[in-house]
């Protein structure tokens, strides 16, 4: 296996949690109470800190003069490798906790065993990132059973969000040539080993939330290789404006 | 072996207090690893960020260093992610002075996490009545949570175990 896997692996987890990051941080400011203004962003600080941690090894792993700032915020959209779900817009208050509780969900389970990764500063950063995934699951979790099991009105804004995310969800599982020669090389763990893991803990969650589960929609794909949906540029022009603007900046 | 010129660069580096909770320091949460001389008067310190997004992280290594440089030492930080930072290296020291300052110390055991809504009894900072409520999950800063105690219906932080 050469470095260019374990780039490729990094970029892609990083691409996540950034991109998934700064849709959290659009709510700052704009939510429904004080204690979720708080919330939001502090999910997003987590995100967005374990996608520096990523972008910083990926970087020193290319070894070509690149910068955790220049992966960040200095490429073009085609080569972002996230998956389509985090990108998606926010939607409602209720759409933004789902999504959140579906993507945490399986990092949660998918961190647990990267901690015991080949590759020793990826288990470093899986050590850190398992114990902050579960504050998020634990509190979306709670807003997605209170707003499923809520008034007429949230339950049927619920039931619209699992609709919507439901054909984003299979990405989360797949598993490319990339994928699968550092499964091979024992770097991340097999996603699709987690499914039943993860589907036993969203369905115990959307029933107490009275919610039907779809989870088994046809998958929408392509943000691995970098085919994004039609909302990932305009957030890639706020993301990357001040770094475009006033190139090599920093704070 | 322990020399007076570790110790002195162990005390230097240790007494920095924490930018966002300034009642303790660096060393009382356990975020200083470690501090070793590397010949001469160079020093490497180790440092370990609490949640992987704190802010803070990168001020704390600044002011270790300033503080290593005042006492004569050559510093190097260094930020060491494994094992990751728990809740249960903050000393009994430093979650004294937690309480003192109004911050409820962390529960020990910081593997509560793992049941879905398991609710750990945090005690009131100020009455030490267990009859309290948690407000919110996150709170001001990425460590802490928010609760309101029911019994002389303060509100407080939290110092969240992770
Ligand atoms: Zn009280």
């Amino acid at each position: 296996m050469g470095n260019d896997v374990l780039f490729e692996t990094l970029l892609r987890l990083a691409d996540n949690h950034l991109i998934l990051g700064h849709r959290l941080s659009e709510w700052c400011g704009h939510a429904p109470m004080l204690e979720e203004d708080l919330a939001m962003p502090n999910i997003a600080l987590d995100l967005i800190g374990q996608s520096r941690a990523l972008y910083a090894y990926a970087a020193e792993i290319e070894n070509q003069g690149r910068s955790e700032d220049d992966l960040a915020f200095l490429r073009l959209e085609k080569d972002y490798h996230n998956i389509l779900m985090v990108e998606r817009p926010n939607g409602d208050f209720g759409h933004t906790m789902l999504r959140q509780f579906l993507f945490s969900s399986f990092m949660v389970l998918f961190w647990e065993r990267a901690q015991n990764s080949t590759d020793k500063v990826l288990s470093g950063i899986a050590g850190k990132a398992f114990k902050e995934s579960q504050y998020h699951v634990r509190h979306t979790a709670e807003w997605i059973i209170r707003l499923g099991d809520g008034t007429e009105e949230s339950h049927k804004r619920m039931t619209a969000a699992t609709a919507a995310l439901a054909p984003y969800i299979g990405e989360l599982f797949e598993a490319d040539a990339v994928d699968q020669s550092a499964i091979s090389a024992g770097i991340i763990p097999r996603a699709s080993d987690l499914r039943g893991a993860w589907e036993t803990q969203v369905r115990s969650v959307y029933a107490e939330a009275t919610l039907e589960p779809i989870l088994d929609h046809q998958a929408q794909t392509g943000g691995r290789i970098g085919q994004h949906t039609e909302d990932m540029g305009f957030l890639l022009a706020q993301l990357q404006y001040v770094q475009r603007t006033y190139p090599n900046m920093t704070w | 072996m322990v020399t007076s010129e570790q110790q002195s660069a162990w005390d230097a580096a240790a007494a920095v207090l924490d930018p966002e909770v300034p009642a303790v320091t660096v060393a009382d949460l356990g975020i200083l690893r470690s501090v070793e001389m590397t010949g001469g008067r160079s020093v490497l310190a180790k440092v370990t960020p609490t949640y992987s997004g704190c802010p803070a992280v990168s001020a704390i290594e600044i002011a270790i260093d300033v503080a290593l440089r005042e006492a004569g030492f050559d510093p190097t930080i260094e930020r060491v992610m494994s094992p990751p930072w728990t809740t249960d290296w903050v000393t009994t020291e430093g979650r004294e002075k937690l309480r003192a300052y109004g911050i409820a110390p962390p529960v020990q055991a910081s593997n509560s996490l793992r049941a879905l809504f398991g609710d750990t009894v945090v005690a009131c900072p100020r009455c030490a009545s267990t009859d309290t409520t948690r407000v919110s999950e996150f709170g001001s800063t990425a460590c802490k949570a928010l609760y309101k105690c029911d019994a002389c219906h303060e509100p407080f932080d939290y110092f969240k175990c992770i």
